[in-house]
């Protein structure tokens, strides 16, 4: 009786089973990638708003401070937008004429809020504060990335669980002292391991076992 | 001579009957296959079974649209049908594992001729079961990163601590396991269909899956040593995965699940409901495809031995339970086997039990009641009742009643949890049949190795059978083609 398939079919079946391997693995390792991929996570990914509000301009060049828009970052869970009076402070006597100020001049003749689009949107299951992160050394840019820099204000980081894990387990790696808070130009490296473990021991940071249970983050 | 014949029968029986050669063998099992018209019985059978595996499809659609509030699990009650079917599918498909590895070390040779359909078996329980745990997460496509250990976003690792991860791994290990010795012992066969086969098409797909085999002394030599192996691997699991099942109940803390028997009770009783499941298969199969020269009468008497074994061990650990809590004298424990048996709304589901698994099973004890087909699988379908009933009692008694009397509540199952259930059992029965139709549903190869003709030498009584199954050669070798 005639063979079926014809010698070629040998190798075929040999390529096949080295071929089921790759591609199981090239298929994993895509999978893996791409659920970090600014596709999905959104990271870097400027965001447009109503109005075109750089931070470079009045972070970067100006050099107003954090704080003077975001006014309950050390106190409450929120970081706080700005009202349009906070705007109105300095333009209603600087560029209070300039077109692209139209909307906030708007918002406030008519005493309704600008409607900024949020770049940072953390999962509903997540508890997040951002008073305690100030309270315990860690920085603005810490997560943020050079807001300085930045025209318009994109995600610096994943938000996955993954990045927030990386730093609750060794929050040491990552803090400064209270003046540093603020600072967009700080490194990391800027201080020694001695220091920042003092540093961790000074702020009272809880161990590792407790800022990665489970109820820190999901309440 | 004659007196030793007789003799010989009645301690090691033929495991075939009638007149057979390795031609007539190989022509019974292959033709159900290849030549015979497709039964109208098995239209009727397939019709019905694929029409309830709908049921399966539209329950499953319904609770991912609306989630398992549709079930009627509860709090306390937060297991409930979903790990009674899991549990006793599971429990099922380890009968096919323990022919086909356990026996096979064992030598003993009356496991050739049920094997085959046992593994199916095996398969397809485990699909059925392996379905109940990813739907009872709700979100079955998220369930991957809930049950399996890789590098995902969240930076964590599954709880390795829980039985619940141990499970995962010890039923997928199962899975594997239990295709790959299917499988391979279906080589040989798919050989022999490729080679048997008239239409262009079925050649075709039978010569791929038959991977180039020739029946060379090399092939058959390889074929020997992974089937050992894999015999050997499948040995530990047969063990193992029901001890690790029970592992989801012993090592809570909750009353009447936390304790030391139910390793071994679990077993027992995996392997009671799996030969009962064999013999609801095999009974009507033999008849149905005229196989009683293969599947014959001895192997249901010892199937319907096994079973009483093993339903008596199943025996003692009811009686076990009951005797640990009393012996405990805690509080919850002599709580919970009391109103587990008498004091609580449920007692006659434990009562049933007993009668299904406890009672029926005594019947086996009598020759006429063994040697009857029709009791044979009247008991089958009462054991598995039984077994089905043993989990609802071990999860819904022990949860009905928590440690504070606040959270008391009753258990009742709702239409979708009775739909999902039915569901599985058509869907089983699909594959069964779609096995019998295109899948020898006996080992060809290994049969013909029982026949007279396998034992060609004088001295049979010093000879070592193992030794043929390598020498033996293939009937119609194609001449190689490297």
């Amino acid at each position: 009786m005639a063979q079926v398939f014809n010698k070629s079919a040998n190798n075929i079946a040999r390529i096949s089973m080295v071929m089921v391997v790759v591609l199981a693995g090239t298929a994993f390792y895509a999978y893996t990638q791409i659920a970090r991929s600014s596709y999905l996570t959104g990271r870097y990914v400027e965001k447009q708003q109503p109005v075109q509000f750089s931070h470079k301009h009045h972070v970067g060049d100006d050099g107003i401070d954090c704080r003077y828009c975001h006014t309950t970052v050390e106190t409450t869970a929120s970081a706080g937008m700005p009202s349009t009076q906070t705007c109105m402070n300095c333009h209603s006597q600087i560029w209070a004429d300039s077109p692209y100020l139209e909307l906030v001049q708007k918002s406030f003749r008519e005493n309704k809020p600008i409607e900024w689009q949020r770049v940072h949107d953390l999962p509903e299951y997540t508890y997040f504060n951002h008073s305690i992160h100030v309270a315990k050394g860690i920085g603005c840019s810490s997560c943020h990335g050079a807001i300085d820099n930045m025209p318009a204000v994109y995600q610096e980081n994943t938000l996955q669980m993954e990045w927030c894990l990386a730093c609750h387990r060794e929050p040491e790696k990552f803090i400064r002292p209270k003046s540093e808070i603020f600072n967009m130009q700080w490194q990391d490296s800027d201080l020694s391991p001695a220091d920042r473990d003092k540093l961790k021991a000074d702020y009272k940071i809880r161990s590792k076992e407790m800022l990665t249970s489970c109820s820190v983050c999901h309440r | 001579m004659q007196v030793d014949k007789e003799l010989q029968q009645k301690l090691r029986p033929a495991m075939v009957e009638g007149e057979h050669t390795f031609a007539s063998v190989t022509d019974k099992i292959s033709d159900v296959t290849l030549k015979k018209r497709t039964p109208f019985h098995w239209f009727i059978g397939f019709g019905i079974s694929f029409l309830v595996a709908q049921l399966l499809l539209f329950s499953v659609v319904w609770l991912l649209a609306n989630g398992i509030g549709v079930w009627g699990n509860n709090q306390p009650v937060g297991w409930a049908f979903d790990i009674i079917n899991f549990v006793w599918w599971i429990g099922i498909g380890h009968a096919g594992t323990l022919i086909s590895a356990i026996l096979l070390l064992l030598n003993q040779k009356w496991r050739t001729s049920i094997n085959r359909f046992a593994e199916a078996m095996t398969l397809f329980a485990v699909a059925c079961a392996a379905m109940f745990p990813l739907l009872h997460t709700g979100r079955p496509w998220l369930a991957a990163y809930w049950l399996f250990p890789y590098p995902n976003t969240m930076g964590i690792w599954p709880q390795f601590r829980s039985p619940l991860i141990w499970d995962v791994f010890a039923v997928s290990t199962y899975a594997t396991v239990s295709l790959l010795f299917w499988y391979v012992g279906l080589i040989p066969d798919f050989a022999t269909l490729r080679d048997r086969a008239k239409n262009k098409y079925y050649r075709f797909v039978y010569a791929i899956l038959a991977w180039g085999w020739r029946g060379s002394a090399r092939h058959w030599h390889r074929y020997e040593i992974t089937y050992l192996i894999l015999a050997g691997l499948s040995t530990p699991l047969v063990l193992s995965v029901h001890s690790i099942v029970s592992f989801d109940f012993a090592v809570s803390q909750i009353p009447g699940w936390h304790a030391t028997i139910f390793p071994p009770y679990f077993v027992a009783g995996a392997i009671f409901a799996g030969f009962a499941m064999v013999l609801i298969l095999c009974i009507p199969l033999r008849h149905w495809y005229r196989m009683q020269d293969f599947i014959t009468h001895t192997h249901l008497v010892y199937m319907g031995k096994v079973m009483l074994a093993t339903g008596l061990i199943v025996c003692y650990g009811y009686a076990m339970e009951a005797f640990f809590g009393w012996y405990s004298v805690a509080e919850y424990e002599v709580f919970m086997v009391k109103n587990r048996i008498w004091e609580g709304p449920y007692w006659w589901s434990y009562w049933l039990l007993i009668l299904c698994n406890g009672l029926s099973i005594q019947l086996l004890w009598f020759k006429r009641f063994r040697e009857s087909e029709f009791w044979l699988f009247t008991i089958s379908v009462v054991v598995s009742v039984g077994m089905w009933l043993e989990r609802f009692v071990i999860i819904v008694t022990s949860l009905h009643r928590d440690f504070l009397p606040s959270s008391w509540a009753m258990y009742s199952p709702q239409i979708w949890d009775w739909t999902m259930f039915i569901g599985t059992i058509g869907f089983f029965f699909t594959l069964i049949y779609l096995f019998v139709r295109f899948v020898p549903i006996i080992s060809i190869f290994e049969v013909r190795t029982l026949l007279p003709d396998a034992h060609v030498h004088g001295h049979q009584q010093d000879f070592d059978e193992s030794v043929l199954e390598v020498e033996y050669t293939y009937d119609r070798t194609d001449p190689p083609n490297s």
